[in-house]
């Protein structure tokens, strides 16, 4: 019990400070990015209204900004992470209209009539979602960083419906890499909530 | 990535009409390949003609078959009952495809006109006849291990990676598309070219063609069919080989055969002669055993690729002796 304390300190301690380090680099990527844009004509900034966690927004964007930017860099929605970029790692996961998609390999733009639910959507109030729970009951991670984009596709699996076995969560899990090998733990952690167990609650 | 000016269509008619008139520009589905390969500068359209509006998603029973819509994503289409019942094998290969995500993005019509997995048609970094013609293959002379052992030419061997055009190849799955000249019906296994001295053109379709529907057709092998695929990884691969095999199967004797392949081909590979060699046979390894070589009989592997032989063959006669075994 107590090295699982420790454990989760230390994770809680690794995250905050890599937080920090991700931060940081995001004011420069914001920054070289809003000098970028200056390049292309003024006209090809569009209108996009998003509904992101119940709360509507209005932005001025181009059409070829990506869901997770505008979640990471024009909402301050970090909790999706840019893991690969390309659709691979699945850390940018999120929920539109109640199905899990890589919010990296589509435009904001084409999501205007959309419910998008990020991992920052999931908790009510100062209660986590049964699956956040799941997560940290079962130390369902050690960096953190696929943590998001891993709970959002967990999500999304109850909400299908087809996993019934382990072997059935693994392989509608391999979406979502997570390069510490906390697989096992995740597992458990979606089998605790496909289970209806309640006890996931910390 | 390159800017590009977006508009939504609602209408198939509208759509057809915006992108048909302007050759810069691309109808954006799912967006899960198009994205992709827009970040790495290798597609640059000017202008993106969203269809995700279209009201192309039903998966539909008809008289003599399913059509399939061509915005139904590869999920919808997969979990479909219709198509789990009749068409085991398109369930399976989609669900051996791309991750849960992915599929839940990915349209039937994408998924058809989705690009090589190619590493140097992926990098603009390297010369590559298909991303400029003219400009060479380093795939020939470099690494090639996921290349293609069937349907090659001198200017390219790259593989065509769709799991779900394997199974639909192998099913007689007709595509039905709406163009600025009017619509046509095009089977399957007409619809991708082979690479010869064009590796740049990939389909039939002309520019502003657009996939409205895959047919499948009712038929007596379809219900008895299986999709294997072998990879790198145990899920979320592209295949080193893989096979869609339909079997009609009375008294023992094989009636009729559909068999295909993935990951060897530089498109959804039809294995005919194949096929031939299982009719009137009974269903037993021999018979298997020779479909299976004949299915390679023309294979040209390269330096690192010559494994996709017997790992084709082998495949084969794996997804064989499972659907012959089903009840």
């Amino acid at each position: 019990m107590r090295l699982r304390f420790k454990r989760r300190r230390f994770g809680q301690i690794a995250i905050a400070t890599s937080l920090g380090t991700i931060l940081g680099s995001l004011r420069s990527q914001t920054q070289s990015q809003s000098a970028s844009a200056q390049s292309p004509n003024s006209s090809s900034i569009v209108d996009v209204k998003l509904r992101v966690n119940g709360v509507e927004h209005a932005l001025k964007i181009e059409p070829r900004v990506t869901l997770l930017d505008v979640l990471r860099e024009r909402l301050n929605l970090t909790g999706s992470k840019k893991g690969c970029d390309h659709g691979q790692c699945g850390a940018c996961t999120v929920l539109i209209d109640e199905r899990r998609v890589n919010s990296c390999l589509t435009f904001a733009i084409m999501h205007t009539d959309a419910a998008i639910t990020t991992i920052e959507g999931l908790a009510q109030g100062d209660n986590l979602h049964p699956m956040q729970a799941a997560f940290l009951t079962h130390d369902g991670f050690q960096c953190g960083y696929c943590t998001p984009g891993q709970i959002c596709s967990a999500v999304g699996l109850v909400n299908e419906g087809h996993a019934k076995s382990d072997a059935e969560i693994r392989e509608l899990m391999s979406g979502n890499i997570c390069r510490c090998g906390a697989y096992p733990n995740i597992v458990a952690a979606v089998r605790d909530v496909l289970g209806g167990k309640q006890d996931a609650a910390i | 990535m390159q800017p590009f000016s977006y508009k939504k269509a609602g209408q198939a008619d509208n759509a057809v009409a915006l992108v048909g008139s302007d050759d810069q520009a691309s109808y954006l589905a799912g967006g899960t390949s198009l994205i992709d390969l827009m970040k790495l500068d290798v597609q640059t359209p000017q202008q993106l003609v969203d269809i995700n509006p279209l009201p192309l998603s039903k998966i539909e029973r008809q008289a003599k078959g399913v059509r399939i819509g061509a915005m139904a994503r590869n999920s919808d289409v997969a979990y479909d009952a219709l198509i789990r019942e009749h068409y085991p094998v398109l369930s399976e290969a989609l669900l051996s495809g791309a991750s849960p995500q992915l599929r839940n993005m990915a349209s039937v019509g994408g998924n058809l006109l989705q690009r090589t997995r190619c590493y140097y048609f992926r990098d603009p970094a390297f010369p590559c006849n298909k991303r400029i013609p003219g400009s060479g293959c380093p795939a020939i002379e470099g690494y090639n291990r996921i290349h293609a052992i069937l349907g090659g030419s001198d200017r390219c061997i790259a593989t065509h990676p769709s799991d779900m055009a394997v199974a639909m190849v192998a099913l007689d799955a007709v595509v039905q598309t709406q163009g600025p000249n009017g619509g046509r019906s095009i089977p399957l296994v007409d619809f991708h070219l082979l690479p010869g001295n064009t590796p740049e053109r990939e389909t039939v379709l002309q520019h502003g063609e657009l996939i409205v529907a895959v047919d499948l057709p009712t038929s007596n092998f379809a219900k008895h069919s299986h999709y294997l695929k072998v990879r790198d990884r145990a899920s979320y691969a592209f295949a080193t080989a893989s096979v869609a095999a339909a079997l009609d199967i009375q008294n023992g004797i094989i009636r009729a055969a559909r068999l295909a392949m993935g990951g060897v081909g530089t498109k959804p590979w039809r294995a005919h002669a194949a096929e031939k060699l299982l009719e009137n046979k009974p269903v037993n390894q021999t018979t298997f055993q020779a479909a299976a070589n004949a299915a390679v009989a023309g294979a040209k592997p390269q330096k690192y690729n010559g494994f996709k032989v017997e790992l084709a063959k082998r495949t084969i006669v794996r997804a064989l002796t499972t659907v012959g075994e089903m009840a």
